[in-house]
């Protein structure tokens, strides 16, 4: 388990994170969403024991961060944002420098890192120097020093940026795999990603936790939530749709989109408007392209409560 | 101390995989060998001794070795890989030792390589070799002073640049503190038994003593001490400001 207890982080003039408090569980995937300088890396630091906060505790499985920082990182796995590792190392020797220092010898060595090898498809660059790969490889070398040792907990701090769709396709299936039996905590600012691969979000502002939910709960926090979205043949139809639509009483607003003649129905709270809508294209005879349910959109959430 | 082995040779690992130690190896003989031959007068003393190869080295460590140890600490900071180090099960010392280690027997390996001149000697005359045994040793000791200095240094700041003109500036001092241009600084206004603390601290004046043939335990003591110093020094910068 991974907990945080009113943990703080200052410098000079400037609050960094400012009472952050949560708890992770093994079977857990936990997302830290938050604008650029909110406070995501430095959190995931202290976590990781790479900065030292300024009040509140932090542990791993038990392990005080600060008073007992060995054994907290030995049952981490950690990704730096940015992937850093030693430029001018192979990637094999970068790998196993890693493992000694991880203690793992001996066949188990030998399992585990072709184990990383295979899961992150890092053969064919095993001999070249890191500093020579793409960005996408140079963030594979990263998650697999991370995963190495085959961690409880992995913090991952931005394990898809610089990946192409396929190699984030890859990285969120491995995640999931690993999901089961394990902690893993990721930052990201792809909103995508929380609904792909994760099971709860934090999002953070200005240090702060602003929403701590699941991504389907956030994204009920949408005005977007059950709305009703629909595309006409050609938008003549579209002024007499809108009026009809705006004319039913459970419909709060309606957002018009000339462009590509669509429509699209805000409910009131808790008002279903699909079935409405649907009788009404029918009755009115619109020529429909398309008719959706919304289910929220995480974005505009997301922009509502960090902004 | 597992953990100082494993970094260590990695160190050593990464001095070979780049130009960097070919260079400085290259750059250490040529300059080494064109003192002691051209500013030295080897032939021209007509003695066999290697006085005037050892009297260069400090001047030589002078620039050479804080080029050394600019990268030990600045290079991790500004490639973001300290982030990577001090987050897997290690202690910052074990971390500290390791690197200074490396780079020690780096420039030990360097210092090896100047042997040509000890057999030209040989070949040439009948010198004292423990002379010049106790020499080397003391050249070795000021090298790792100068290192564990620069290691200090290198701590302070993400810019190598920055902790080369430290470096260099910090052993400038210390190599002459015994001696007028750092004492004349103190004296008149410093009580006169810090001036003999300062003085007592020369680089120069240690490393001299050990090339006269005299191995004495308070002159390595003093190398041990200094260079633990700033190790410690270097441990206590990094873990109070690893993130900055």
């Amino acid at each position: 388990m991974i907990k945080t207890d009113h943990l703080c982080k200052r410098y000079q003039s400037v609050t960094a994170v400012e009472d952050v408090t949560f708890e992770v569980r093994p079977g857990e995937v936990l997302g830290f969403l938050g604008p650029n300088g909110a406070g995501k890396t430095t959190t995931m630091r202290m976590l990781a024991g790479f900065v030292t906060p300024t009040s509140g505790r932090a542990s791993v499985f038990g392990h005080d961060v600060v008073s007992d920082p060995l054994a907290a990182r030995q049952s981490l796995g950690y990704l730096p944002e940015g992937a850093p590792s030693y430029g001018e190392m192979r990637v094999n020797a970068f790998l196993a420098f890693i493992a000694d220092l991880r203690r793992l010898e001996g066949p188990r060595k030998r399992a585990r890192l072709q184990h990383v090898i295979e899961r992150l498809q890092l053969a064919s660059v095993l001999d070249r120097p890191i500093e020579t790969l793409s960005k996408g490889f140079r963030r594979r070398v990263g998650l697999a020093q991370a995963m190495l040792h085959d961690p409880p907990a992995l913090i991952l701090d931005e394990p898809t940026d610089g990946l192409d769709p396929n190699q984030k396709h890859e990285v969120r299936t491995l995640i999931n795999e690993m999901a089961r039996e394990k902690i893993i905590v990721i930052s990201t600012h792809i909103l995508e990603e929380v609904a792909a691969v994760c099971t709860r979000a934090i999002i953070i502002a200005r240090g702060r936790i602003v929403a701590d939910d699941t991504p389907l709960q956030l994204a009920a926090r949408s005005r977007y939530y059950n709305a009703v979205s629909l595309q006409l043949e050609t938008a003549a139809q579209l002024a007499e749709a809108r009026a009809a639509v705006e004319a039913l009483p459970a419909v709060a607003q309606v957002e018009v989109s000339e462009r590509d003649a669509r429509l699209t129905a805000l409910p009131r709270a808790g008002a279903s408007i699909l079935q409405a809508i649907s009788d009404l294209a029918r009755s009115r005879g619109l020529k429909l392209k398309e008719l959706h349910l919304e289910s929220g959109r995480l974005d505009e959430v997301f922009r509502t409560i960090t902004a | 101390m597992r953990n100082v082995g494993i970094i260590l040779r990695r160190e050593l690992a990464s001095y070979f995989a780049t130009p960097l130690a070919y260079i400085f190896i290259l750059i250490f003989l040529v300059l080494a060998n064109a003192f002691t031959f051209y500013l030295g007068d080897f032939y021209q003393r007509g003695q066999a001794d290697l006085k005037p190869f050892f009297a260069f080295h400090p001047w030589l460590y002078l620039f050479l070795i804080p080029a050394l140890s600019m990268r030990l600490w600045a290079e991790e900071r500004k490639s973001g890989t300290i982030e990577l180090l001090m987050t897997l099960p290690v202690k910052t010392w074990e971390a500290v030792l390791g690197k200074y280690l490396a780079a020690w027997l780096f420039t030990g390996v360097a210092l090896a390589l100047t042997f040509p001149i000890w057999i030209t000697v040989n070949y040439l005359g009948s010198p004292d070799n423990g002379v010049i045994f106790a020499s080397y040793l003391g050249s070795l000791l000021l090298a790792g002073g100068f290192l564990a200095v620069g290691s200090c240094m290198s701590a302070l700041t993400r810019s190598q640049v920055v902790a080369f003109i430290l470096g260099v500036a910090a052993c400038f001092v210390l190599l002459l503190a015994g001696y007028p241009l750092v004492l004349d600084a103190f004296q008149g206004w410093a009580p006169q038994a810090l001036v003999k603390a300062i003085a007592s601290l020369s680089f120069l004046t240690h490393f001299q003593s050990i090339t006269r043939g005299v191995l004495e335990a308070r002159d390595v003591l003093y190398f041990a001490m200094l260079i633990g110093f700033f190790l410690f020094t270097t441990t206590v910068a990094l873990d109070l400001r690893k993130a900055e």
